[in-house]
């Protein structure tokens, strides 16, 4: 089927740690010339194959095989010297140095007596960005490149190591659309010099433009390989999902209630732009969008974390002061924040008091923690949102991942909030845990509560939320109720391809 | 399709890295101005003489902020190079109360010694152990200075005891320029050199930089932070030995709180506390300045309270700066991502 020899092979791989297998028997070719997606669900695998090529990883069974050869990857180094590169989505440059030092550092051309030859170093940083036909000065330092040009100055490092196979794990998810056209563009020149890459991506969109052939993960397994004719949107859906995607979301409606947050005019300079909606109680509102749209962002100008420009925020009937965390508290809005391990846990703090950290004020008595009430109120909510774990005088950071979402939901949920904003509810956990949480969220509607979620899954969205807003590149680009939204409408919309609100 | 929007950001930011490099010049400004100022104040500030104090002067620090310099600059510290130079004085001194023949060049190489040992003790327990040089440098300050008490012991060295030939290198002149000054200078035109042309030199700028990428790109990253403190402990070693010449006198406390002196001069100078980013030649222009400063207000007879005062305030403008540039740099990003997705 394929002229030419597959560069890499990757034979019945398997990874386990500790109890969960993260890769489970994989197989995956990769050929000269072509662009192969790797697509999966967050949990999928994906980034654990990445590490095994990345050297990263070791395996626990099965082969690599390069150009042929078996070849054991057993340090970044390894994979670098074999011909691999990986570029991650947070590429890992050195802002202080020249960008021509960033390509070449470790291996600067030399002059005589062993000193560093510049004008050669500049003069071929200069070659290789003509040659992927990009403008970026290389004797600029690093500090300051955009996400983009980053991107642009790893591949130009990899292109200058001679790497044969280029690993891009979400390259597009922090660019713009010009700057995902030129990442095409550059990718379109090192497939027609015989470079394989492999692309990690969510945007499906994009696979289906960018690449010739899928590989589809799910929980470990690989669940198929297939030209990118032979294979449609809903296949690729589905073969990820594994499951009928309603099925697994199921939720009851719950009753529209008052309205509870009114954002007229909602502006950021620089980060978002006259953003308007509504959130009532019983209903689940997503904000859906591209990873760096501006999603988050919305939330914490709402919760008061970063100061906003211009607009207005009602809350039950009453202005919002913004730029203030703990009016927003006060006045009943919760944050569950997307990094938990950073933003919404204190990990090495006991279970009972991270729970009780929201509400310290109400337990307080003369400045001091009233005795118990921490862990009284805990055990109520643990239990009430079964969190598994051994003992409540346990640090948060022995728990799993969906446990200790829990913990951070328990926190705010013991506040009784009217609002809930929850960034990213399930990122980083597994399928088992992911369906509870949805199913919590889901009866705290229905108790009354208006949640806003952010999401970048996109089952999720479809499944769980009442209203889908889009934004794209920090404005509202659209809004769908449930029944009219579909993921092609949604990515859409996300990729600004085509505006519904006027 | 590739609009021209996405290259526009370049622009907004190439001051700061002018910024960046205008530092030392900025600096070289401060001290002529500070030294003008001066001069309105008390005539004799401009006396040969007087110049010869402010460059000699320095001299011992700069040599010590040249090492300094490379060990912060892998976003390390070392706070025991105050301690080794009072040790390597006093084991220099002593040498000489017990052969007093011994020549200027192995005096020098003796002190150098003592420093190249203090640094690899250093320079083991942070690389390899891999423990914070905060701490490891500050437990040997305490340590070094214990045993340089118990050497010294009551006895200290005094001028008597060193030789004339020892002792000219700490006050003569070669061409009216103070042999100290000569010494220091030649240690920074070398470390300049040095940290601009040769591959591991650059590994101290990568390791500083982005420790995680300096290992994805293959710097041995131990040996280099290893380096740094060999080369600190050695350049205070010396500083040691030169301490001796130009002050001939050594007690137990030779040289303690010398290391806040040279991390204030290697701070002001444009070197990044937290790594990747200044240039010796930029330190030893703030070890400069902050002398010149503290010779200015001497000289004006200001109260000695204030040359601290000035001092701390200078660092603090320093590290503000730094601080500064470097929101700004995120911030300038920030913006220009949204007006890229304006121009659409």
């Amino acid at each position: 089927m394929h002229p030419h020899e597959a560069v890499l092979k990757v034979e019945h791989v398997s990874k386990s740690f500790g109890l969960v297998q993260a890769l489970i028997d994989g197989c995956v070719e990769l050929f000269p010339g072509e662009a192969h997606a790797l697509l999966g669900e967050n949990g999928a695998g994906k980034s654990t194959l990445v590490k095994i090529l990345a050297g990263i990883y070791d395996v626990d069974a099965g082969e690599i095989i390069l150009n042929g050869v078996p070849v054991e990857i057993t340090s970044p180094l390894a994979a670098r010297a074999a011909g691999i590169a990986v570029i991650y989505q947070e590429p890992t440059l050195f802002p202080d140095l020249s960008v021509a030092e960033n390509i070449f550092m470790g291996r600067q051309p030399l002059s005589a007596g062993r000193r560093i030859d510049k004008a050669e170093m500049i003069r071929r940083t200069k070659s290789v960005f003509e040659r992927l036909g990009v403008d970026i000065s290389a004797t600029r330092k690093a500090r300051g490149l955009s996400v983009a040009d980053q991107q642009i100055v790893e591949i130009a490092k990899a292109i200058s190591f001679d790497s044969k196979i280029i690993i891009m794990d979400e390259p597009t998810a922090a660019l713009t659309e010009v700057e995902v056209a030129r990442l095409f563009e550059v990718v379109k020149t090192l497939r027609s010099e015989g470079s394989a890459i492999m692309f990690i991506s969510h945007r499906l969109e994009e696979v289906f433009a960018m690449c010739q052939r899928v590989t589809i993960m799910r929980d470990g397994n690989f669940v198929r390989t297939s030209t990118i004719e032979e294979i449609s949107l809903d296949e690729i859906i589905f073969s990820m999902v594994g499951r009928d995607i309603v099925s697994v979301y199921s939720r009851h409606n719950s009753e529209l209630g008052d309205l509870i947050l009114d954002v007229k005019g909602l502006t950021r300079a620089g980060v978002f732009k006259d953003i308007n909606f509504q959130v009532h109680s019983g209903e689940i509102v997503a904000l859906a969008g591209l990873v760096g749209a501006g999603r988050t962002e919305v939330a914490r100008g709402i919760f008061g974390i970063d100061p906003i420009d211009a607009g207005e925020i009602t809350f039950k009937g009453k202005k919002l002061k913004s730029g203030s965390p703990l009016a927003a508290m006060s006045a009943g809005i919760g944050f569950v924040p997307e990094d938990r391990r950073q933003q919404g846990l204190v990990m090495d703090m006991a279970i009972d008091r991270n729970v009780a950290l929201a509400s310290i004020h109400d337990l307080t008595r003369l400045g001091l923690i009233k005795g118990g009430s921490e862990k009284s109120l805990a055990t109520r909510w643990a239990s009430q949102l079964q969190v598994k774990f051994g003992r409540f005088s346990n640090p948060v950071k022995t728990l799993s991942g969906g446990n200790q979402q829990k913990v951070v939901l328990a926190k705010w949920l013991a506040r009784t909030p009217s609002l809930l904003i929850i960034d990213e509810p399930t990122r980083g956990i597994d399928i088992g845990t992911k369906s509870e949480v949805h199913k919590l969220l889901s009866e705290l509607v229905s108790k009354g509560i208006g949640i806003l979620m952010i999401s970048s899954e996109m089952p999720e969205v479809l499944g769980v939320a009442d209203r889908i807003l889009v934004i794209h590149e920090g404005r509202l680009s659209a809004e769908f109720s449930r029944a009219e939204a579909t993921e092609a409408l949604i990515m859409r919309a996300a990729t600004g391809q085509e505006s519904v609100v006027a | 399709m590739m609009g021209a929007s996405i290259y526009k950001k370049s622009r907004s930011s190439s001051f700061l890295l002018k910024a960046f490099q205008l530092r030392e010049m900025g600096i070289l400004i401060a001290i002529v101005l500070v030294f003008g100022l001066a001069l309105i104040k008390n005539s004799s500030f401009a006396s040969t003489a007087s110049i010869q104090q402010l460059l000699s002067g320095p001299s011992v620090v700069i040599l010590l902020a040249v090492g300094e310099t490379l060990v912060i600059i892998t976003k390390n510290v070392d706070l025991s190079i105050g301690s080794i130079l009072g040790l390597s004085a006093y084991v220099v001194g002593d040498l000489f109360v017990h052969h007093q023949g011994m020549p200027v060049w192995i005096a020098l190489l003796a002190g150098t010694f003592v420093g190249l040992l203090c640094g690899l003790i250093n320079g083991l327990i942070v690389a390899y152990a891999k423990v914070p040089a905060l701490v490891v440098t500050l437990g040997m300050l305490y340590i070094i200075r214990g045993v340089d008490a118990l050497l010294v012991n009551g006895r200290q060295i005094v001028p008597s005891s060193i030789p004339n030939s020892f002792i000219n290198l700490g006050s003569n002149s070669i061409l009216g320029i103070p042999i100290l000054t000569l010494i220091a200078g030649a240690a920074v035109l070398i470390f300049t050199y040095i940290m601009r042309t040769f591959r591991p030199a650059r590994d101290f700028y990568a390791i500083g930089s982005n420790t995680e990428a300096a290992v994805l790109a293959g710097v041995r990253v131990q040996r280099r932070v290893f380096t740094a403190f060999l080369i600190s402990g050695s350049l205070a070693g010396l500083g040691g030995a030169l301490w001796l010449a130009e002050f001939a006198t050594v007690g137990s406390t030779a040289g303690s709180g010398y290391e806040l002196n040279v991390v204030a001069a290697v701070v002001v100078g444009g070197v990044a506390i937290f790594g990747g980013s200044g240039t010796v030649l930029g330190a030893a222009f703030g070890a400069l300045l902050l002398n010149t400063i503290d010779q200015a207000l001497v000289a004006s007879r200001v109260s000695s309270f204030w040359n601290q005062a000035v001092a701390g305030a200078l660092l603090l403008v320093a590290i503000a700066f730094d601080r500064y540039v470097s929101l700004k740099t995120e911030r300038a990003l920030r913006v220009d991502r949204f007006s890229s997705s304006e121009a659409k």
